[in-house]
């Protein structure tokens, strides 16, 4: 994996809940056996009408989002399919990192992102950020009265900072782990690989109750 | 320590922590398909890496599979890819089910069948609904591409250890209610991210009435939920179902008695704690219909479609932009909502008993003028079985399309979907946009009610239908 370097970019809204992964790229694109060639099938559903021309209403589809690279949308993004396509689509489009809300709810609290999408994204270099919800909000608020958002994220500050005459910036927590694997573009398998002799004598021991 | 079902297999399974906190969690069994292992396999490729254990992973098609004329594949982009994986499972010695096999299928109907899916062990597959094994008391997670190739090289997955979520079914479901309104009733309560974060542990005795089939439906659309997997503890139902066919995989004689004396320690101790508990009365719950574009936008049949600012857990925009797709107006009665197309498939509901199920409804009966009907069993073992059973012809006679295994129009991936503003009463999981073809509405219904409203043309209350 490529390491998470500093970002500076164009930030665009997609006012929706619970985009699920289906819509981030859509099955008919998930038959190619490459892991490139995603990024111009993003949102395809979403970006075109019935009749194949481009919805000139999708913020993606507007001139001052073309080299947008961060993404804020609403709660639960990446719900659904398990594919990491999604992942790759957003990240080969530009995306570097998508920022939604947590939400409070009496039984605790909602996450921002489903399990999966997450993980999936924390091994390609696209950093998922989790901030309050009127965090993201005012980040909405101030997105609409601008014509072209730029946001830096410094993923060792854990800040989100938003550049308008008078900088606001957000904290975000993170997973230390994850932190450290993003940072130095980590090979996740190697570092599984590392462990080959402790693998081992668990192996020893292990009843995977198949057949032999 | 008192433990919960989830702990007692995550404990046994954990190879160790690593400095930076992260767990390597020991996985039993790797089910592989077509569409996410292509660059997994790749990717041991470019590394000269091999497939630590071949014997622990199993493979089949079944995304891009046609079910009307299996080998006559036309896309040639979908043959490709099948062809990728058989190529793959030759190259790294991985067994494989492919479409000449009599045990192809939807890797979660076959995986269960052939006893490959046990009590007490960790499966992992490229695909959500992999939480369906959980109802034999397994962790069974769904995972990405790059922890397909993680596994396939390592036989570990890097975690971080799920919050347990207890949702006790009180009580017993009433005539025509089945696993597939409980499960959306409970998706309806906690919401698509309700169960985020969480394993969740299905138990109370409308849980332990169900039979495997209807466990497997609940712990499937636990992803639904957001949850990382759902769990049944096992009991005589599990054992009885994993001893009584032939399931290759499974152990028999003296190693089943050893392995019943491991799976009968699995359950829960009393007392074990959870990080979140919630009980629905399973007496109270109706038959369930999706009205929008998430699985939790769900009613009762004899509900109506919503008012935007009315559903728990969406906001307006959300509900606006769900009824607009859907093509619904608020207010409007659900057994008013017409329907052109049925699907009775997918790894939810494509099993022996959801086809019986389903049969029971068509039999004597005809599809509704205009409808189109497609029954697609999880497996070529369920289509032998159905036919044997003689369930085709009942189909066949009403006038609904009987085929052959695979995911079809569950997700579209295959010929076999939705028209833009075609409407469908389907078995499946996810009425997501566009989910069943460009513009095609889905509604979530048991097997039961799709048959219903397969032969009325709108969906009806099967408790009171004549």
């Amino acid at each position: 994996m490529t390491p998470f370097k500093n970002h500076r970019g164009v930030l665009v809204t997609l006012d929706r809940s619970n985009v699920d992964t289906d819509q981030i790229i859509a099955k008919q694109f998930l038959k190619s056996i490459a892991r490139t060639g995603f990024g111009e099938h993003l949102f395809h559903d979403w970006r075109t009408r019935a009749d194949g021309s481009l919805d000139s209403d999708f913020p993606l589809n507007q001139p001052r989002f073309k080299k947008a690279s961060i993404l804020v949308a609403r709660n639960n993004f990446g719900c659904g399919s398990s594919r990491e396509h999604a992942v790759w689509a957003l990240h080969q489009y530009g995306f570097q990192a998508v920022i939604a809300p947590w939400r409070e709810n009496p039984s605790g609290r909602i996450p921002a992102f489903a399990d999966i999408f997450r993980n999936n994204a924390s091994k390609n270099s696209l950093l998922t950020i989790e901030l309050a919800e009127a965090e993201v909000e005012e980040i909405f608020q101030m997105a609409g009265r601008t014509l072209c958002l730029e946001a830096t994220i410094n993923l060792d500050e854990q800040r989100v900072t938003l550049h308008l005459p008078e900088e606001i910036s957000f904290h975000f927590e993170i997973d230390p782990a994850v932190k450290e694997r993003m940072i130095h573009g980590l090979d996740d398998i190697g570092i599984t690989l590392k462990e080959e002799k402790t693998v081992r004598t668990f192996e020893a021991s292990h009843q995977t109750q198949m057949l032999t | 320590m008192n433990k919960t079902l989830f702990e007692k297999i995550w404990d046994r399974h954990v190879v160790t922590t690593l400095k930076d906190g992260t767990v390597l969690l020991y996985i039993d069994r790797h089910l592989v398909h077509e569409v996410t292992s292509p660059q997994a396999f790749e990717g041991l490729r470019l590394t000269g890496r091999k497939v630590r254990r071949p014997e622990l992973t199993f493979a089949t098609m079944d995304h891009n599979v046609p079910t009307d004329d299996r080998f006559n594949i036309k896309d040639p982009i979908s043959k490709a890819q099948i062809q990728a994986l058989t190529d793959n499972c030759r190259e790294f010695g991985v067994r494989l089910y492919d479409l000449q096999s009599d045990h192809q299928g939807i890797v979660h109907i076959i995986g269960p069948e052939l006893g490959i899916t046990l009590p007490g062990t960790t499966i992992v597959c490229g695909d959500s609904h992999t939480s369906t094994h959980g109802a034999f008391g397994t962790f069974a997670l769904g995972i990405g591409t790059s922890e397909v190739e993680h596994v396939l090289a390592t036989q570990c997955l890097p975690q971080k250890k799920p919050k347990t979520f207890k949702v006790e079914f009180t009580g017993k479901t009433k005539a025509f209610v089945t696993a597939k309104d409980l499960i959306l009733k409970l998706i309806g309560t906690i919401g698509t991210a309700g169960g985020t974060g969480f394993v969740l542990e299905y138990c109370g005795e409308a849980i332990r009435a169900l039979s495997m089939e209807g466990r497997m439906t609940v712990c499937n659309m636990s992803i639904e939920a957001g949850a990382r997997a759902g769990m049944i503890a096992p009991d005589e139902t599990t054992f009885q179902y994993l001893a009584s066919e032939n399931r290759p995989f499974a152990p028999k004689g003296e190693a089943l008695e050893k392995a019943l004396k491991f799976w009968r320690s699995l359950p829960s101790d009393p007392g074990a704690r959870y990080d979140r508990q919630m009980v629905m009365n399973a007496s109270d719950i109706a038959p369930q219909v999706t009205w929008g574009t998430s699985p939790g936008m769900v009613v009762d049949v004899t509900g109506r479609v919503p008012d935007p600012d009315g559903v728990p857990g969406y906001g307006r925009k959300d509900v606006e932009q769900a009824l607009e797709y859907m093509g619904l107006k608020p207010g409007m009665a659900m057994t008013d909502i017409k329907i052109d197309t049925v699907f009775i498939g997918s790894c939810t509901n494509a099993r022996i008993e959801d086809l019986r199920a389903a049969a029971e409804i068509f039999k004597g009966r005809k599809v509704a003028k205009g409808v189109r009907v497609l029954i697609v069993p999880g497996s070529q073992k369920v289509l032998k079985e159905a036919e044997a059973e003689r369930l085709d012809k009942i189909f066949k006679e009403s006038g609904a399309e009987w085929r052959q295994s695979g995911c079809s129009m569950c997700l579209a991936m295959n010929p076999d979907q939705l028209q833009p503003t075609e409407r469908c009463a389907s078995t499946s999981n996810r009425n997501f946009e566009g989910r069943q073809g460009k513009g095609g509405r889905t509604h979530l219904v048991s097997p039961q009610m799709a048959a219903a409203a397969a032969v009325a043309g709108h969906f009806v209350d099967i408790r009171s239908w004549k």
